[in-house]
């Protein structure tokens, strides 16, 4: 009987609080987490999808994106907001709960990717045109901060370079790099203001990546073989190349697709690195950088993705030999599979325990998700062509 | 400067001795249009933009191209531009697939289908 009064009691408290309120979507919704959701980029259509990866399954889309040709997506730390990135300069928050787009700004004309602060408060954006970083606030969407690129090229006029390889460094810093001007810099935000500081680094670096610890930002280079490494822990030291002329007096095969270096493949004190222009894995040694091994595969790789155990590194390629997948087993450093997904493979996602992987097939118009173990098929999804395929857990983890 | 104008003197040489060797290793695939305005839209768009606005490489909308003879576009797809990240496409392309691709870029008619 009490329970029965506490009950209604509740229930008209509760109809008295949703009269108070204006009516808000979420209001009708079930209660749930979200960190068994992602988003997956449906390029062509300018939509995303938002999916359940417990259920393998998809929720629902939200359309109204922009250009997404190349897109990605960071989390808010609450993991409930994603924030995607357009190639037409649109920044897009994207509410996983209500499927609907909390936020919109055009900041840049053309953009490549973006990164979220430590502490969650700023969102930086990586531009192509104006070329430089802008910064936000990750609630509002006001800019908090513009980084023009500045430099001098090669006819003695100040320019502004594109910029790539975005991340979040421990210290609430981030860290990018300048495509034509072959720089690494640094942006403090605990500063006031936020300071800049400029590295001298390789040819063309196209991306970057950083260690799971926050310690080593690497950009591969395109410009010429070899990467270029700054430990964070010494920025006095400044930047390194490591594995330099790794293609020493081979002809180079034309690039079709610019390598992604995101996340970090490393196993057994091994680095695992997309070789540019070759059809070859990179195997780094850890503790000194040299060159331990280079792994034939079928084609010029894209993504060299380690599954959360680091037992195995999944390979993507570029066109035209891009509708297979290859598995490397990470301690002998052997491809144990090749798989074929569908046509134009663009990405590949672990859940966060690294238990199945989801694939994107562009032109197939599907997802496919693989147990890790078995190396089988466990579902297919449908999709317009998806390419980029994130999930919650990356609000969690550095440079990601 | 000096190293530019060797790489652009080398880059002239090499695209006199193509075009006068134009069966030169040719082993791509013939491709339906379907599959050929798939391919410019989704591949060229990865660097180019899906609307062609741009990207790690130049946009290539009609007024962007606008001085550019079909022939020039069709030679540096062939050969692709030297110190750039634009890759030479002779490998994965016939001659009639750049010369389309060409002429599409030049008129625009892929924007339209993709709008």
């Amino acid at each position: 009987m009490t329970k029965l009064m506490f009950r209604v009691v509740t229930m008209i408290a509760a109809v008295a609080m949703v009269g108070c309120q204006a009516l808000q979507p979420e209001q009708n919704l079930p209660l749930r987490g979200t960190g068994d959701l992602g988003l997956i980029i449906e390029r062509a259509t300018g939509s995303v999808q938002v999916v359940d990866h417990s259920e393998r399954d998809v929720l629902g889309r939200v359309e109204g994106l922009g250009d997404l040709s190349h897109a990605s997506v960071v989390y808010s730390r609450d993991a409930r907001y994603g924030y995607v990135f357009g190639r037409d300069g649109g920044l897009t928050k994207v509410d996983l709960l209500t499927m609907t787009i909390a936020n919109r700004v055009i900041q840049s004309g053309n953009s490549i990717g973006g990164a979220i602060s430590q502490d969650g408060r700023y969102v930086a954006v990586s531009n192509y045109e104006p070329g430089g970083v802008n910064v936000f606030d990750s609630e509002t969407l006001e800019t908090v901060l513009e980084i023009p690129a500045y430099y001098i090229n090669e006819q003695g006029e100040k320019d502004q370079s594109k910029t790539v390889g975005l991340v979040d460094a421990p210290g609430n810093q981030f860290v990018f790099s300048l495509f034509e001007a072959g720089e690494i810099w640094t942006v403090d935000m605990m500063a006031t203001p936020p300071e800049v500081t400029r590295f001298d680094a390789g040819k063309q670096p196209y991306d970057s990546l950083i260690t799971p610890d926050g310690r080593y930002y690497i950009a591969g280079l395109f410009g010429e073989d070899g990467l270029s490494m700054m430990d964070l822990w010494h920025p006095e030291q400044s930047a390194k190349t490591i594995l330099p002329g790794y293609g020493k007096g081979e002809q180079r095969l034309p690039v079709y697709k610019m390598p992604h270096l995101e996340g970090w493949a490393i196993a057994d004190g091994h680095a695992f690195v997309p070789a540019v222009g070759r059809h070859e894995v990179l195997v780094a040694d850890m503790s000194d950088w040299s060159m331990v091994q280079r792994i034939p595969v079928q084609g010029q790789p894209v993504f060299v993705m380690a599954s959360p155990d680091n037992r195995q590194i999944w390979v993507s390629f570029a066109h035209p030999k891009n509708n297979v997948v290859q598995v490397i087993d990470s301690q002998s450093r052997e491809i144990i599979r090749t798989l074929e997904p569908g046509k134009s493979v663009l990405h590949m996602e672990f859940t966060p325990r690294g238990e199945e992987v989801w694939v994107s097939s562009r032109d197939s118009n599907r997802i496919t998700v693989y147990n890790t173990r078995t190396l089988e098929k466990v579902k297919t999804l449908s999709a317009q062509k998806p390419s980029g395929i994130f999930f919650t857990n990356r609000a969690h983890a550095l440079g990601l | 400067m000096a190293r530019r104008m060797g790489d652009t003197f080398r880059y002239l040489l090499l695209m006199v001795v193509l075009t006068l060797w134009p069966a030169f290793a040719h082993s791509a695939e013939t491709k339906t249009e379907a599959e050929l305005r798939n391919f410019v839209v989704q591949d060229c768009g990865s660097c180019h933009g899906l609307t062609f606005k741009g990207g790690l490489g130049p946009p290539l909308r009609p007024s962007d191209i606008e001085q550019l003879p079909v022939a020039a576009i069709e030679a540096i797809i062939r050969e692709g531009v030297p110190g750039t990240a634009m890759p030479p496409w002779k490998a994965l392309l016939t001659d009639d697939d750049m010369a389309w691709i060409s002429r599409q870029l030049k008129s625009g008619a892929l924007l339209e289908k993709t709008r």
